[in-house]
């Protein structure tokens, strides 16, 4: 597909991020920074300190009505109905085939009101899944995309929480990994303060109106100035994930993929039934064709995505799904799809990066 | 951005020096900050000898793999060593320590289409 720039959409910070020398790319339909000052010093300020990230691209859905939850419950592979009011879950949405819609975070404000936060690659995709499934089932709920007036804003590192602090009247301590609370930030009501991320160092996701955006970006960056803030780009985001060998869409998982050989099985509950699950459950008691991995280079190179692995003997095993030199290990790391043999951590494997075999152990994920 | 007006420049953002029948090369100011962090640098062509346009090597960043093309025909007569264990020299002094290799030109008329620093400029925006 090829996107003319005049096709793609905007977040409310564009102009921030100009402004902030970020360097913009199309993603997922969006014009998005892909670094600002360089991946590496974003990406070490939010391992050692503080760094934010603009992911207003991502799609929220918001589920309301008496059958929200059984709707949620029935979408999704993990056990919606064991979490609390204010606490959220990671999931993912299986397809007919035994495959991966998409993989979200579902936020539940109480039984009858949720909120589902998905890929922007996948939101059209996801809407009309969601949408026929509740035709289909004749959920009595009601589904609002609200993407186009929602902006997301990620404080990630380990000083992040006292940063979020310094603008928040809400107890950030009281909100736990994987709990949110709404509140006011930066003067600004009705926040959605989320104890979740996408890098591993802890931190918040901060849910607010397109309008108020900009204001609450700036009131960050500029508390955060004296904790050595920095604005980072997706860049910085995928390779913050990859040493933390969290699966991204695309990439490491898709419509092909089953959960269980994505390492998804701690998601893929059968306590109560979701969609399409007898296939996945099959799986569970066949056992998986192939697994995702991690592996880290022996041999000098950079593993990249669609890169072939291969045994001692030469024959392919398996596929590079992401790989990249990770920052905070300064060496080249990745995940891959090999066959259950080659799964597990210590185990030589090779790979086909150009026209050279090289050697790469299965590593244990997370890298870090 | 610096681009120095004694350099040659081709198409895929490459310098040339030259001096005598010896071509020096590497990547401008324009390209490392398009590329981002210079991970790794691989050149395994030393003492080849390369059409124009051929790949000589190639740089990874972080997040991107770009092949380098050689800008003129010749043999590969050095490669910069010190790339290997600093190849963020490509980022931090594009066109000092971060050369990439030398050639000895076989056609010196070939160096009539390599662009001078004003049209360079003008290629990419500047």
């Amino acid at each position: 597909m090829n996107i003319d720039a005049q096709d793609l959409k905007r977040t409310p910070l564009y102009n921030e991020h100009v402004k902030l020398g970020g360097k913009m790319v199309p993603f997922a339909g969006y014009e998005m920074p892909v670094q600002y000052s360089g991946l590496r010093e974003e990406h070490l300020a939010v391992r050692s300190g503080v760094g934010i990230f603009d992911v207003s691209h991502m799609g929220e859905f918001m589920v309301t009505g008496h059958e929200a939850e059984a709707l949620v419950s029935w979408i999704c592979s993990n056990a919606v109905h064991k979490i609390d009011d204010f606490q959220a879950q990671y999931n993912c949405m299986p397809n007919k085939d035994g495959g991966i819609v998409d993989d979200l975070i579902v936020y539940r404000f109480n039984p009858n009101k949720y909120m589902l936060v998905v890929n922007a690659s996948n939101e059209e995709k996801d809407w009309k899944w969601i949408n026929d499934r509740i035709e289909e089932k004749g959920f009595d709920c009601q589904i609002e995309n609200q993407s186009e007036h929602m902006s997301l804003i990620a404080v990630q590192g380990p000083t992040a929480s006292d940063l979020v602090q310094k603008l928040t009247d809400t107890d950030c301590s009281a909100i736990k990994f994987y709990h949110f609370a709404v509140g006011t930030v930066a003067g600004v009501e009705d926040v959605i303060i989320s104890g979740t991320g996408y890098t591993g160092s802890g931190g918040f996701e901060l849910y607010v109106k397109n309008a108020d955006a900009v204001k609450v970006w700036n009131a960050l960056l500029q508390e955060g100035e004296s904790m050595g803030i920095r604005p980072c780009g997706l860049g910085a985001r995928d390779t913050l994930r990859l040493e933390k060998g969290y699966c991204l869409y695309g990439n490491d998982i898709d419509d092909t993929t089953s959960p269980l050989e994505a390492g998804l099985g701690w998601i893929t509950k059968f306590s109560e039934p979701f969609v399409h699950m007898e296939y996945h459950q099959k799986l569970k008691e066949d056992g998986v064709k192939r697994k995702l991995v991690g592996f880290e280079m022996i041999d000098k190179g950079i593993p990249r995505q669609l890169y072939v692995v291969v045994n001692e003997e030469g024959e392919k095993i398996g596929e590079v799904t992401s790989g990249t030199q990770s920052p905070s290990l300064n060496k080249a790391i990745g995940m891959a799809y090999v066959q259950p043999e080659y799964s597990k951590a210590g185990t030589e494997i090779y790979i086909q990066i150009r026209n050279k075999t090289l050697k790469a152990e299965v590593a244990k994920i997370p890298f870090l | 951005m610096n681009f120095p007006e004694d350099l040659k420049y081709t198409k895929e953002h490459e310098w040339i020096r030259v001096e005598g029948d010896v071509a020096t090369v590497g990547v401008s100011d324009f390209a490392q900050g398009e590329l981002g962090d210079v991970v790794f640098v691989e050149i395994e062509t030393e003492g080849e000898t390369l059409g124009k346009d051929e790949v000589f090597g190639t740089v990874e960043a972080v997040k991107t793999v770009s092949d380098l093309f050689m800008p003129l025909s010749g043999e590969v007569i050095e490669v910069n060593a010190e790339l290997e264990s600093n190849p963020e020299a490509v980022n931090t002094s594009p066109y000092e320590d971060g050369w990439m290799i030398k050639i000895r030109m076989s056609d010196s008329s070939e160096l009539d289409s390599l662009m001078d620093v004003a049209a360079y400029k003008e290629m990419i925006g500047q």
